[in-house]
């Protein structure tokens, strides 16, 4: 392996002194990587390249329907990033485009939270206790493949109202993802942790709290970057279906998903990519703010 | 101490029972059941004296990992005893603390919060502790490297930082399974140097496991020499060098060179067995060596 005999020779260096070699080589290496004069970093700049490149073509390719006499596909039928701007610029002032907002954002928290805070201890009893696993397993797996859009019509059914059967299928959305993820981290956890832990005088609980926990928050922040992102597909979805329940018009608030299809039914067609560019936008903060948070509960990852 | 004067023994040893620290009993252990039964130690008897250094060596694969976790208390034998001071042994005990083939060290703690596991975990963590493992760090050179995550650390650091982990438990014994395999050539060296010394300080009994001769040769006082699988004891070599050895000086002592052709020759033997890998390795050594002593004196 190429980084043991890297180790190696760090270890050759710091016979005399100990303490000095190995902790300057990464951070100098890291140092001289980083242009720490530059006003936006590089990953800035080749993000905003991307996004100037795809308004650019979009444009363009909006403008006429027709290229060099042909027709094109899809692009062309496209309102423009002009029309969608203006458009949204009318929807800044709406009360009800961010009411849509609040809505699908409060949905996907609840049901995210929702999923997090019964799919982990569900997990984490599978993995530590065989017979709960034995008993729960099979029907997890049975039902894990159906797709939380076909619970649509069965959760309208089984919740009293509407509001607590969008959150059950975005509930569901993430739980399956999340369980799937906790109980992959706890069985990847190394055997030997566990002998060296019991070796060392470590009751069931230490061993739980100190090694199995911190063991699985690596495999459960992927589990919620995934899931966070199946809950923004689900609830367009749910409230697309469901008729997004609190309003009746678009102005009048049932969620993003809701908000596209009340814009595609009144023919208002920039008001689509608005709802649709929201969602993406809605859905990368969030990606976001899990990220942080995923990370500031594994800070061991951070330094390598 | 006992009076030897070298020599070799070559039937499983029967130490005087006040020395033992450790005795494995006639011990079995078979894997699965019927048909698909796999016989891993068979007949296994032999004793880890107190205050002595034993090296137990022999081709791998050949069950000595299974061994240590018997000892450990991680699996029962299936036949046989294993007392800890004279305790039979049916779980895992801070008494012998096991180190492992690769890192087992925690990713997600510090090496303080590491080194401070044990007592930690047995509500033992008093101020008094916290200084011990803090000098304990200091002296296996870790020092500025407290607050570190063992990814941070290189291989010969994670090793001495699980060497801290373990000795701040002050376990009766210590085993060690190949702890230094998978370093590189140079690191080896140094870690085993180190630890010699560290060892030579207080001399508390340790079980040191490898596959590699010069190793074992360098660090044992008693040398169990392991047969091919199901595995016992092949023989016991008692390793009269005089203490502190260096590994450079090692490799011209006649004394050492005829313990290691000793060692080399029953393990050739029983690698010829199972055609492990390694036997080829330990054939060309015998056979260089034979040539060497029919042309003169070895150097």
């Amino acid at each position: 392996m190429p980084s043991s005999s890297a180790n190696g020779k760090a270890r050759l260096v710091t016979v005399g002194a100990i303490a000095t070699v190995p902790p300057d080589r990464p951070s100098g290496s890291r140092r001289a990587r980083r242009p720490s004069t530059a006003l936006v970093s590089r990953a800035h700049r080749r993000a905003l390249v991307s996004f100037c490149v795809v308004l650019v073509v979009w444009q363009l390719g909006a403008s006429r329907a027709t290229w060099l006499g042909h027709p094109l596909p899809w692009i062309g039928h496209l309102p423009a990033p002009s029309a969608v701007w203006i458009a949204w610029g009318r929807l800044i002032g709406d009360r009800g485009y961010w009411q849509s907002w609040v809505l699908s954002g409060g949905r996907v928290l609840i049901g995210f939270t929702a999923a997090v805070g019964v799919g982990v201890p569900f997990a984490l009893l599978m993995a530590t206790l065989p017979v709960f696993r034995g008993i729960a397993f099979p029907v997890f797996e049975l039902l894990r493949p159906i797709p939380p859009l076909a619970w649509v019509p069965a959760s309208i059914i089984f919740w009293p109202t509407q509001e607590l059967s969008i959150d059950f299928v975005i509930f569901l959305g993430a739980f399956y993802t999340i369980v799937i993820n906790v109980l992959g981290g706890a069985s990847a956890i190394d055997v030997r942790f566990l002998q060296a832990a019991r070796s060392m005088g470590a009751s069931r609980w230490n061993v739980f709290r100190r090694l199995i926990l911190p063991g699985v928050l690596p495999s459960l922040a992927v589990g919620m970057e995934v899931g966070i992102g199946i809950t923004w597909e689900v609830v367009v979805a749910a409230e697309m279906i469901s008729g997004g329940g609190g309003g009746s018009s678009a102005a009048s608030g049932g969620g993003l998903g809701f908000f596209i299809w009340s814009s595609y039914v009144g023919g208002s067609y920039p008001q689509i990519v608005v709802g649709m560019l929201s969602i993406g936008i809605a859905g990368t903060l969030s990606s976001a703010v899990v990220r942080r948070l995923a990370s500031s509960l594994t800070p061991w990852l951070a330094v390598r | 101490m006992l009076e030897r004067t070298g020599a070799v023994h070559r039937t499983p040893s029967s130490v005087a029972a006040e020395a033992a620290q450790i005795e494995v009993r006639d011990v079995d252990k078979t894997y699965g059941v019927g048909r698909a039964a796999r016989e891993v130690v068979k007949g296994c008897s032999f004793t880890i004296d107190r205050n002595k250094f034993t090296v137990m060596i022999g081709p791998s694969g050949v069950g000595k990992s299974t061994l240590i976790r018997l000892i450990a208390g991680f699996e029962k034998p299936t036949r046989g005893e294993i007392l800890v001071g004279g305790k039979r042994v049916d779980r895992p005990g801070h008494d012998r603390l096991v180190m492992f083939q690769e890192t087992a060290l925690f990713p997600w703690m510090t090496t303080t919060d590491n080194v401070l596991y044990g007592p930690k975990a047995r509500g033992e963590c008093t101020p008094l502790v916290k200084d011990v493992a803090s000098r304990l760090i200091d002296k296996v050179g870790l020092g500025a490297f407290r607050a570190k995550y063992p990814s941070q650390l290189s291989g010969g650091m994670q090793r001495r930082a699980e060497l801290a982990r373990a000795l701040i438990n002050k376990p009766s014994v210590m085993i060690l399974d190949e702890p230094f395999r998978g370093l590189d050539a140079m690191t080896k060296k140094l870690m085993l140097e180190y630890y010699a010394g560290l060892w030579e300080e207080a001399r508390p009994t340790h079980m040191f496991v490898t596959t590699d001769i010069d190793e074992a040769i360098f660090l044992a006082d008693r040398l169990l020499v392991m047969s091919h699988i199901p595995t016992r004891v092949r023989a016991v070599l008692d390793v009269d060098l005089p203490r502190p050895r260096s590994l450079t000086a090692i490799v011209d002592d006649d004394r050492a060179n005829a313990l290691k052709m000793e060692a080399l020759m029953l393990l050739h033997e029983e690698a010829q067995k199972s055609f492990a890998a390694g036997s080829r390795a330990v054939a060309d050594f015998v056979e260089a060596y034979r040539r060497r002593m029919a042309t003169g004196s070895p150097r």
